[in-house]
Parts: structure tokens; C-alpha cells; sequence
């Protein structure tokens, strides 16, 4: 069987979100080729081909991939899509924009988010918030797959794939990019850190999230939020985690002034162990709560930076 | 200009869905149901431009048995103009569902397609994409800003890295993200003027459209359930904890 994943990156990097989605590639078994569209995106390609478990990179670098459009990426797939049985991508905003464009032109049903691999065709995927598990079998000959980085490990990267350049290029021509206004920060990836501390309503205003600042430099942690957080303009959108936001498995999830309502758990319950700060002893998020404590955030967090 | 805007009826966000004791599927017997959050708010957006002068008329489209009329009825109370129901007893993939709203939009001709980014049931994230590639129309997903000016509408999505702006050439297919505006509730004047907005009613057949399931859903089990944790008293048990007990720091 052959299997095109199509890399996350940002042309100067490769996301480490890929090399989970090959992970996904090879439990479905198989050849297995890395797509990288992109403009000026050497080093993503570079990157690319050390992912073990590749055979071959196919590159198309050209001004139209840039932005990741998703009217002309998912042209150039469903024109390489003729040599392949399964096509992922990472269900990250990327992924989720043009591949169900792909499935579509292909006329094929996409299986979003699979968690994991049952046999060549059939998929384990989260529905409902995570409140249930599907297990979905696709009767098309051609799969389109979107993978939940959670639910597989990462693979070495110290491979040596053959690289080919591709000069089709495939402009829609019906969008362009105008702007982006990416959140600068020195942290690690929501996606990609072993430590995660959220805050949400409870912290009250953006500015007390600068409290969570000293425990995520102390334990290497990304900051996260819950939507009433984001929603309330305490910070930015790209740190809401939940069923609609990131999903996130880290060894450690700190959740602080965050009730744990069905849609934030969706995003981090399946952390490894997952610590509580709330003043309410009802809230739901102690009910997934490895350790919670009931106190109010404004000592807790204090004492806790000077602690660790 | 006119805005078609499809939504589901979905299970309230609210309720806990519970797994069928055979593993078959969920259980919706008896559960409360709701317009999806997202549609709702590509409703309410799609109502913004008609009172901006933008938009001219505002559809909305459902497909689903006659259940889903009552979601309509919501939309048309929030202030759409009219309705259709596209009566099926079968839930469809979400590619079938693109299929047949390709038909609406040959057929009304709208300059915008507002739809919720995903459905809080299927969690699949694929309709408005997947109409998008069928109809050939650029795409703007995830949007928590949508911006009309002359034959094209700016988009600003809600990406990974934080946000980003696309122009594309009208007509266009919008999904909504969760800050692109906060719904109104419906008043019990228009809930009452909206029973008397117009609400066709077509049978899925009338489409021709071959729409045979691409998937087979062979089981639904209830998620792995976590241990129930301890409650501490202190910061100084917690930290002694994660050191000691759970590993987690060092
Ligand atoms: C379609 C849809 C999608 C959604 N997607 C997401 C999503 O992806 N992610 C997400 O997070 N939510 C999502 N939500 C929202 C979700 O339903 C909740 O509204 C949200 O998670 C609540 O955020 P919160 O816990 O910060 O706020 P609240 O529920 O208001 O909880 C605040 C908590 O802080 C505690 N607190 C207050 N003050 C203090 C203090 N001084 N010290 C200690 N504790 C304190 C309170 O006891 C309370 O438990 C979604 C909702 C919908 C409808």
C-alpha cells in the first residue's frame, strides 16, 4: 500500500505534529511519502526527508503554496492522490482546511481525528466532545485522514529520504493571503510541551495570567486557557484548549480556575495526570482530577511558584 | 445579496450523551436538541449583514427528518427570511450533505454560504470545506471576522498560530468560529412572526443524487474513564506529590 502525508510546517520549520501523523501511516502499514508544499521551504524539506519511516519526499515550492490556501493545496493532493491508497494530514487548523476540500474533489468521505488504526480501513475517532468512540470503517477505495496528534508517538528522525521536486503548480486563483497576526512566544507548543497550565474564567483579567508565567518557566510548561478565558479577551485564541480549540495530552495538566465543563475536558483528559485549583469542591474538573486542591487561585499560585 | 445557511439540529451542548447499552450507536432517545452553536452563530452573522444593508436575504437549509423543522423555526425567529427542509430520515456523511446543499446553492445562487466550522455531535469539521470544493468557491474557514467589500469578502481565521486574514472572491463559503459574534436570543414577537415565514418542504429524493453511505460506523463505546483523583490539603502535599507519587516533576 502507498500513503502521502502531507507535512505541517511553516516553511522555515517542520511541525512536530508530523512526525505523529507518520506514526499513524506506518500502524496503517505501507510505502510511505512525505508531501511538503510550501514557498522558500528548504528547511522544512530538509527536516522532512530525516523523518524515519519515510521513502520519499515530494516537494512543491512555489508562491502558491505559501499560506497553505486550501484551494490550492488541495488541488496539487488530489492530483498526486492517483498513486496512493490512504492520504493524511495532521488535524491541526491546516490539515482541517484543505482536507476535506481533497476528499471531496476525489468524491470520497474524509475521517476526521482518528485516534487510532484498526486494520487498513477502519478508524477509531472520538465523537460528542469525546463523550463516545466511534470505530468507523470507510468503504471508499481511497481514505482521506485526518490524525489527532494524541494518539500517537512521535517517530525518530534520523532517516534519510530521497527528495523529488515537483513543478506542477496548482493556483486557484479565487484567494489570496492578506495578513497574519501570529502570537509571538518563547514557550513550547501548546501540541508539543510536556507540561500544560490552563487558566480560565477564575483568572479574572489577562493580566493575572502573567501568575501562571513563573510556574511554566520553573516547569517548561505552554500556557493554556478555557474558552471563557479567550472569549473574554483575557488571551488570544490560539491557547483555548477543548473540543473546539487544541487538543492537548501532556504528562501534566495544571487547569486553574477552569469549572471542567464536557467541552474543555474534551481537549485534555486524556492528560496523563491532571491537577485541580479551584475554590468551588463541586466544580467537575476534580471528577478527572489526579490531585485537586480547593483554595483560591490568588494564594495558591503564588505559593506554588515559590515551591517548585 | 443572498446568504444561504445551512444548520443541524444537534444534541444540546449541555447534555452528556450517553452510549447504547449494545454498542450500536449513541442514545438520543428522550435528549434535548438544539440548533449546533456554530450554525447558530453563522445565523446570527448572516443576520448582521441584512441589518448592515450587506445581505438582502437570508436562507436558511436543514437536512433532516421533520425534527429539524423546529431549528429552522429558531433560525427564521432569529431573523432569517426562509426556510428549507430537505426531509430525509438518514443521516448522511457529511460529503452527501455537501452534495445536496451543492443543489441549493445551483439553485438560489447566494453570494455568501455561512456555515458552523463542525457540529458538536460528529465533531468532523468538513461540511463547508467540502461544499467549497464542490461548487469550486474559495473557502474561509474558522472565521472570527467577516468582512464584505465589493466582489470580495475578508475573512480573518482562527488558525493555529493565532489569526489569519484571506480575501476571496465573492461568492465564497464562510465557516464560523466561536468569536466571530455572540448570538441574540430570539424575542416572542419574532418567535410568533416566524411561524409565518415561508418553510419548504423537499423530499430528498426529488434531488436525484445517488447518496449511498461512504462509511460504516461499527461500533460506539463510552471513552476509557479516569481513576478518581484525591483531593490535597496543601500546596506542600501537592508538590510532594507530583514529585514523589506521580513522577511528573522533578
Ligand atoms: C460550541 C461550544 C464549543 C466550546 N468549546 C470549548 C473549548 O474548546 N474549550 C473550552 O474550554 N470551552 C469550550 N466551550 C465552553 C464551555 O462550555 C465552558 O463555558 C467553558 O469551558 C468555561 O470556562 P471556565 O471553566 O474558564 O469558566 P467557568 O465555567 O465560569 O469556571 C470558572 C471556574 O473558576 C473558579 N474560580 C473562580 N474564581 C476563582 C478563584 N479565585 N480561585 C480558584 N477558582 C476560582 C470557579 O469556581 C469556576 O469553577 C464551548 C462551548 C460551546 C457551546
Amino acid at each position: 500500500m502507498s500513503i502521502l502525508v502531507i507535512a505541517e510546517h511553516d516553511n522555515a520549520t517542520l511541525k512536530a505534529e508530523t512526525l505523529k501523523t507518520v506514526a499513524a501511516a506506518q500502524k496503517i502499514g505501507g510505502d510511505v511519502t512525505l508531501l511538503v508544499a510550501g514557498f522558500n521551504c528548504q528547511n522544512a524539506v530538509d527536516a522532512a526527508a530525516k523523518v524515519n519511516g519515510v521513502s520519499k519526499v515530494l516537494v512543491a515550492d512555489n508562491a502558491a503554496y505559501e499560506h497553505q490556501l486550501a484551494e490550492n493545496v488541495s488541488l496539487l493532493v488530489t492530483e498526486l492522490a492517483g498513486d496512493y491508497e490512504h492520504i493524511l494530514a495532521t488535524a491541526l487548523t491546516t490539515g482541517k482546511n484543505f482536507m476535506p476540500r481533497v476528499a471531496a474533489l476525489l468524491d470520497v468521505a474524509q475521517i476526521s481525528d482518528i485516534i487510532d488504526v484498526e486494520s487498513s480501513d477502519t478508524f477509531v475517532r472520538p465523537i460528542y466532545a469525546g463523550n463516545a468512540i466511534a470505530t468507523v470503517q470507510s468503504l471508499d477505495s481511497k481514505k482521506v485522514i485526518t490524525v489527532r496528534t494524541t494518539g500517537f508517538d512521535a517517530v525518530a528522525t534520523d532517516g534519510n529520504a530521497e527528495v523529488v521536486n515537483l513543478d506542477t503548480v496548482t493556483d486557484a486563483g479565487t484567494s489570496s493571503h492578506v495578513s497574519d497576526e501570529l502570537t509571538v512566544s518563547e514557550r513550547p507548543d501548546l501540541g508539543a510541551a510536556g507540561v500544560v497550565i490552563s487558566g480560565g474564567r477564575g483568572m479574572q483579567n489577562g493580566d493575572n495570567f502573567k501568575l501562571l508565567d513563573g510556574i511554566a518557566d520553573k516547569l517548561g510548561a505552554a500556557i493554556g486557557a478555557s474558552r471563557a478565558a479567550v472569549d473574554a479577551g483575557f488571551v488570544p485564541n490560539d491557547m483555548q484548549v477543548g473540543q473546539t480549540g487544541k487538543i492537548v495530552a501532556p504528562d501534566l495538566y495544571i487547569a486553574v480556575g477552569i469549572s471542567g465543563a464536557i467541552q474543555h475536558l474534551a481537549g485534555m483528559k486524556d492528560s496523563k495526570v491532571i491537577v485541580a485549583i479551584n475554590k468551588d469542591p463541586e466544580a467537575p474538573i476534580f471528577q478527572v482530577a489526579d490531585y485537586g486542591i480547593v483554595a483560591d487561585l490568588f494564594d495558591a499560585l503564588p505559593e506554588l511558584e515559590g515551591k517548585l | 445579496m443572498k446568504v444561504l445557511v445551512p444548520i443541524k439540529r444537534v444534541i444540546d451542548y449541555n447534555v452528556k450523551v450517553r452510549v447504547k447499552a449494545d454498542n450500536s450507536d449513541v442514545d438520543l432517545a428522550n435528549t434535548k436538541m438544539a440548533i449546533n452553536p456554530f450554525c447558530e452563530i453563522a445565523v446570527e452573522e448572516a443576520v448582521r449583514l441584512k441589518e448592515a444593508g450587506t445581505a438582502t436575504e437570508v436562507i436558511v437549509v436543514s437536512i433532516g427528518d421533520k425534527s429539524c423543522q423546529e431549528q429552522l423555526r429558531t433560525a427564521l425567529a432569529l431573523g432569517a427570511d426562509r426556510a428549507i427542509q430537505i426531509d430525509t430520515a438518514d443521516s448522511l456523511d457529511a460529503l452527501n450533505i455537501a452534495k445536496l446543499l451543492q443543489k441549493i446553492v445551483e439553485e438560489e445562487q447566494p453570494q455568501l454560504v455561512i456555515l458552523g466550522k463542525q457540529s458538536i455531535d460528529s465533531d468532523n469539521n468538513q461540511t463547508g470545506q467540502m461544499l467549497a470544493a464542490l461548487t469550486g468557491l474559495p473557502q474561509g474557514t474558522f472565521a472570527s471576522e467577516v468582512k464584505v467589500e465589493g466582489d470580495k469578502v475578508n475573512v480573518t481565521r482562527e488558525v493555529d498560530g493565532g489569526l489569519q486574514t484571506v480575501a476571496l472572491n465573492l461568492p465564497a463559503i464562510v465557516t464560523t468560529d466561536l468569536r466571530l459574534n455572540e448570538p441574540r436570543y430570539a424575542s416572542l414577537p419574532n418567535i410568533m412572526k416566524a411561524k409565518r415565514k415561508p418553510l419548504a418542504v423537499k423530499p430528498v429524493a426529488d434531488f436525484g443524487l445517488d447518496l449511498t453511505a461512504r462509511t460504516k460506523l461499527v461500533k460506539v463505546t463510552p471513552p476509557a474513564q479516569r481513576q478518581a483523583g484525591i483531593v490535597v490539603e496543601s500546596v506542600d502535599e501537592l508538590v510532594e506529590k507530583l514529585k514523589n507519587e506521580a513522577k511528573v516533576i522533578s
